[in-house]
């Protein structure tokens, strides 16, 4: 039972909470220097794409913000299934705290779309596959987020939420694949897994920055999230009861 | 690797486009700002209350009144 002991260990508040306050500083170094380097890199150092212009660097933050808002409903979902199977409290908190994360990286990938697809398609907005789909899981975020404050209930929330979470996951694969089933609009994928990027690496690699500068970021902000959970619903315990009497004097 | 642009001002024109550009990069910097230092300001904020919350109950213990209702 010994390999089982790291899954109780995590499932602990109290533990999760001590671990990552070390790995916390380290970890908000790393994501705002590779932050800071990806957006130069990307705005001063690499060249202007023939078709686009200099309008395309604004994929070095949407390509790697619509990674995050899938990324983070990933995190949300399978959390929420976890908290539902294994009845794991921290689960539930890391599936609420993802809700508003992604929600924002969500608007993030909204927004600089939008704004960039003004020069590039002559529009603000369209109902292309890939855009409606994206609008969908904002909506699913904000949905989770809605539903955490509409009970009294802790638990009947929690579940609640866990189950539209779940419900909501049709909408990943609807996602991926839009920009390949309808070909509207929105261009094809620049970075795949199972093939070549279609793009030079003096862009490849400040984008790629930027994606690992998100993810780390990501990590960083889930942490801070999840930490502030953690106290709220721990606060009637002995050791949250010590921690705020000795930081609660600074 | 070398600065793409001429000048400093056609690095902010950005052959016309600059201002989407830039804007996508403030308001993506402007959340990530918000996303980092709101949940440090609610978490020093929720301590420093909860810590008066504590003074006041082991206070009122003391006084031998009953403690006020933690929510």
């Amino acid at each position: 039972m010994a390999s089982w002991q790291w899954f109780h260990r995590l499932g602990s508040p109290r533990w999760f909470y001590e671990k990552t306050g070390g790995w916390l500083p380290w970890l908000t170094v790393i994501a705002l220097v590779l932050l800071v380097l990806g957006t130069v890199w990307g705005l001063a150092f690499s060249p202007e794409d023939f078709k686009q212009g200099n309008s395309y660097r604004i994929i070095y933050i949407h390509v790697p913000a619509a990674f995050l808002a899938l990324a983070g409903y990933y995190i949300m979902a399978i959390s929420g299934a976890v908290g539902l199977i294994w009845r794991m409290k921290l689960a539930f908190m890391v599936m609420k705290s993802a809700a508003p994360i992604g929600a924002a990286l969500t608007f993030v990938s909204l927004v600089t779309g939008a704004i960039w697809g003004k020069p590039t398609w002559g529009t603000w907005w369209a109902w292309d596959a890939r855009i409606t789909s994206m609008l969908i899981l904002f909506f699913l975020y904000l949905g989770i987020m809605a539903l955490q404050s509409a009970f009294q209930n802790r638990e009947a929330a929690d579940k609640a939420s866990a189950i539209l979470a779940l419900v909501g996951t049709v909408n990943i694969p609807i996602i991926y694949k839009s920009v390949d089933w309808w070909y509207t609009l929105h261009q094809p994928a620049t970075l795949k897994l199972t093939s070549a990027p279609t793009i030079h690496s003096s862009m490849l690699y400040p984008l790629l920055t930027m994606v690992v500068a998100f993810y780390v970021f990501y990590v960083v902000v889930l942490l801070l999230y999840t930490r502030n959970e953690i106290l709220r619903r721990e606060s009637r315990t002995g050791w949250v009861r010590e921690l705020v009497a000795k930081e609660g004097e600074r | 690797m070398r600065f793409y642009f001429d000048s400093w001002a056609e690095f902010f024109q950005m052959g016309g486009h600059g201002p989407y550009v830039w804007a996508c990069f403030l308001i993506t910097w402007a959340v990530l700002a918000y996303l980092l230092i709101s949940p440090i300001v609610r978490q020093r904020r929720w301590l420093r209350r909860q810590a008066a919350l504590q003074r006041r109950a082991s206070m009122a213990r003391t006084q031998g009144q009953a403690p006020p209702r933690q929510t």
